[in-house]
């Protein structure tokens, strides 16, 4: 009997990736049996599946014979509290993550998110200002290749510059460059406060809070058609060194400092089967991208001062879609970024361009021909239907 | 196609002054900051601009000949070393700032331009570039790309990849490609991410966008002196765990203060068997609350003499020190060999020891000179090339450190890269799948395998093919640019 038979079971009703139904589901729990199990199903289609939070963003795989969850693939292996670092296998919730005994790994994803899927979705949030996003925090990685050969980049510490840095090529792969079974991260410290300033502002008032000496740590904004714009920051530090910064802020936004943030911190803008996007630009274009989004109907939201905004677009009227996608497009091509299309409604999705144009997609295509020359790794969900 | 060939292609393509092939002229090229590494390469190019670095790239691709790319020629590990049957492509002649955007917090520079240039001409506008390897006012950005450059304040700020957005490079075949841009989070494989660090085997760079970084507010300075590099170990894993993230850590042990004062007369205190300086820097009531706790837990682990810089001046006189140590070193030794390893920070205290102890056995002496924070070691190993015997105890001192690098969790190389000098240490850091998965990149940029080869990977793999399953002598090994062992 096979690793295949041993650990693969029928697909159940929710085992479906954008519409299209698995045959199996297989949940290997160490790296070996991954290996092992990768290895026997070289000639079935893969989805890697970990907390499920994003599978359901980008087009549908061409074709899916197996699901390989990571959910028993789970756990921190070691968390170096001296040398600021952890080693988690990739099905470790980041719920786990988020709250190590003193420490955090300052990646903004939701709690039932899965290390390995927060890394290959290259999820971020609000505090990607202070902390940056994946491709900054993993310091390490192992990762079985699509022939089932297991292969480690990078190590366990945060200054290495010995061979190619794999771990950021496999941060926003989306699975398509072979299964990731376990993530070093760079911890930062809990810090010892933390405030919110609150305001009614507009984008511009984003250049006003950098050019101030006040390092926060995020930066956000929200805004919508028929209302005013809401600017949120954090600040975190030291007691006091918070409670000056959070009070000059207060001034300089007129607004106010509150312990929690709002409601929408963190969260997309698009209801379930709505539209959403990622739009980018850089900084001086982001009131600009804010005024695309709102003008066309849709709420925006997001890390300002960064460059990082979501828009979302409600569910219903999905005839404009296509004119709504190509408009945004525009928009963050004039601000030097992209709009990629996350999720939209399922009757549109087939016929609209995701990402827009990639620039280096031929060399993209030759990677994914090195590492998966089958094709056999989540088929047709990547840029240029890799 | 012969170099005399090439030669006559590239005089026509760019100007004849800017191709070398006169052999007194090629010397100026034979090494780089890895001194005793010397190859004379068989022809140098001087592009003017990226089209022209492309035309060059295009015409090794079509000849079949091997092209190093190579900036201000301060690299560390070699990774310049010329190719004797190859092109050396400098690209110290693209030099300008293309553009430099504060409101964006963005310049888009050329390969050539030196790194403390784009600090010098963002800070008026309130901006710097964050990575500042030691040899800052020479090295140039395009080097940096190549070798992932750090530097002291990389432990809060992060290293040359964190700080790069876009990049326009020429693809071994010659085609100009852009990876990333201004804007975070280009669709697609990180490719950018990947190109960064891979000590031009990947292509050659020809445009950077960079990130600019917020001129702090307030820096502090302290220079903390300690008995020895225990109790300075020590110190600095009470401040890492205390929460304080600094802007740099830095150690010094006696022998390399020893050679600071013969060389800068620093003035570090007097009996001192170890130094830290600690930088912190962000807004002014953060700083002010995070030196109060640097400089007590300090004190709790054994200071016998803090000093606070004043002012600018204090501070740079403080750092002279430290940024001196390297050439300070030829003041107290003819030779030396410059180690760069990385351990976690938490053992340093015993790594430190081992060192010392390995030195001892061997008659050797090692002066140590290290980013603590970050538990990057600059251990220099010292030794008299005209006594015989030295400069082979000194390699094996060296060797021996970088093993017990590898023994502790730690790596090969931090900031100095992989280059010639320690391609042969890969395959103990990395196994042969882990070196394979990572030439899968490199077979998909440069099939041909004629960007710097030697370099990084110990065995060139074969592209093309699945291993195992080829018959017959690869056309790279056929054409002399490979060997297979």
């Amino acid at each position: 009997m096979s690793v295949l038979d041993d650990l693969a079971v029928k697909a159940g009703d929710d085992d479906v990736v954008c519409g299209v139904p698995a045959r199996f589901v297989a949940a290997p729990a160490s790296t070996e049996e991954a290996a092992a199990l990768i290895a026997a199903a070289r000639d079935l289609t893969v989805v890697i599946r970990g907390g499920g939070t994003k599978l359901q963003y980008g087009p549908p795989p061409r074709d899916l014979d197996l699901i390989i969850d990571t959910r028993r693939l789970a756990g921190v292996v070691e968390h170096a509290a001296g040398d600021l670092i952890t080693v988690a296998r990739a099905g470790t919730p980041m719920a786990d993550l988020h709250a190590l005994p003193g420490q955090q790994l300052a990646l903004d994803a939701p709690p039932t998110a899965t290390a390995g899927g927060a890394v290959s979705a290259n999820a971020s949030g609000p505090r990607r200002l202070r902390y940056g996003t994946a491709r900054d925090l993993l310091i390490g990685v192992t990762v079985v290749r699509p022939d089932g050969r297991i292969a480690r980049a990078g190590g366990k510490v945060v200054k290495n510059v010995a061979g190619y840095d794999l771990g950021k090529l496999y941060t926003g792969a989306q699975g398509t460059l072979g299964l990731i079974t376990e993530c070093v991260f760079r911890l930062h410290p809990v810090p010892l406060d933390t405030a919110f300033v609150r305001a009614t502002a507009p984008p511009t008032a984003v250049a006003k809070i950098l050019a101030a000496q006040l390092a926060p740590s995020a930066v956000e904004i929200d805004a919508g058609p028929g209302a005013p714009p809401e600017i949120a920051v954090l600040v975190e530090g030291t007691e006091q060194g918070v409670r000056d910064r959070a009070a000059t802020l207060a001034r300089l936004l007129d607004g106010e400092v509150t312990d929690l943030p709002p409601s929408w911190w963190d969260t997309p803008p698009w209801p379930p089967g709505g539209l959403g996007l990622k739009l980018t630009g850089v900084l001086s274009a982001v009131p600009a991208l804010v005024e695309a989004v709102t003008a066309a109907g849709g709420t925006v939201r997001g890390a300002a001062a960064t460059g990082v905004l979501h828009a979302g677009f409600p569910a219903g009227a999905p005839a404009g879609i296509p004119e709504i996608v190509d408009g945004l497009r525009a928009a963050a091509t004039r601000a030097g970024g992209h709009a990629v299309v996350l999720t939209a409604p399922g009757e549109v999705s087939d016929g609209l361009d995701m990402w827009g144009p990639v620039p280096g997609l031929e060399l993209m295509r030759r990677v994914k021909d090195q590492f998966d020359p089958d094709h056999r790794f989540a088929p047709g969900r990547f840029v240029g239907g890799i | 196609m012969s170099i005399d060939a090439l030669a006559v292609r590239l005089r026509a393509e760019m100007s004849p002054d800017q191709v070398l092939t006169d052999r007194q002229q090629l010397r100026t090229y034979e090494c780089d900051g890895l001194a005793h590494y010397r190859v004379i390469p068989a022809l140098v190019a001087l592009p003017h601009t990226a089209g022209e670095v492309a035309a060059v790239v295009r015409a090794c691709a079509e000849a079949g000949v091997p092209f190093v790319a190579r900036g201000s020629g301060t690299g560390l590990s070699g990774g310049a070393l010329p190719h004797a049957a190859g092109v050396l492509i400098v690209t110290s002649q693209l030099r300008e700032i293309l553009s430099l955007r504060p409101e964006d917090e963005r310049a888009v520079v050329q390969p050539g331009v030196v790194n403390l240039q784009v600090s010098t001409v963002s800070k008026e506008h309130g901006y710097y570039y964050a990575p500042d390897p030691s040899s800052q006012q020479i090295c140039s950005i395009g080097g940096n790309v190549a070798e992932n450059a750090g530097g002291a304040h990389c432990l809060k700020y992060g290293f040359t990849t964190n700080h790069v957005t876009g990049l326009e490079v020429v693809t071994p075949d010659g085609d100009l490609v852009r990876l990333g841009g201004a804007a975070p989070d280009t669709p697609g494989y990180d490719l950018l991410g990947a190109f960064v660090g891979s000590e031009g085997t990947l292509g050659v760079a020809t445009e950077v966008t960079v990130r600019l970084t917020r001129l702090p507010e307030t820096v502090r300075t302290l220079l903390a002196a300690f008995h020895g590099t225990d109790q300075a170990g020590a110190a600095t894993s009470a401040i890492i765990a205390a929460g304080v993230v600094p802007a740099a850590i830095e150690m010094m042990d006696a022998l390399s203060i020893e050679a600071a004062e013969a060389a800068v007369h620093c003035g570090y205190p007097a009996g001192a068997g170890a130094v830290l300086i600690v930088e912190l820097d962000g807004p002014s009531a953060e700083v002010a609350a995070q030196f109060d706790e640097v400089s007590r837990l300090c004190a709790e682990n054994g200071a016998f003499e803090t000093r606070v810089a004043a002012d600018d001046d204090e501070r740079q006189l403080i750092w002279r020190g430290r940024k001196s140590a390297f050439a300070a070193v030829g003041r107290i030794s003819p030779d030396y060999i410059v180690q760069d390893g990385v351990i976690p920070r938490t053992a340093l205290p015993e790594v430190l020891r081992r060192i010392d102890e390995v030195a001892s056995s061997h008659g050797v002496r090692v002066a140590n000179v290290f980013h603590a924070g970050d538990g990057n070691l600059h251990p220099l190993v010292l030794f008299d090339a005209r006594v015989r015997g030295e400069e082979d105890r000194a390699e094996t001192v060296s060797g021996a450190i970088i093993d017990l690098c590898i023994e502790y969790g730690g790596s090969i190389t931090g900031e100095h890269g992989v280059g010639v000098e320690k391609a042969h240490y890969m395959p103990r850091m990395f196994s042969d799948t882990d070196l394979d998965t990572m030439q899968l990149v490199r077979c998909a940029f440069d099939p041909g395998g004629l960007a710097n080869p030697g370099k990084i990977f110990p065995t060139p793999r074969l592209c093309g093919e699945r291993p195992g399953r080829r018959s017959g002598p690869h056309p790279l090994q056929e054409s002399g640019v490979a060997e297979i062992f």
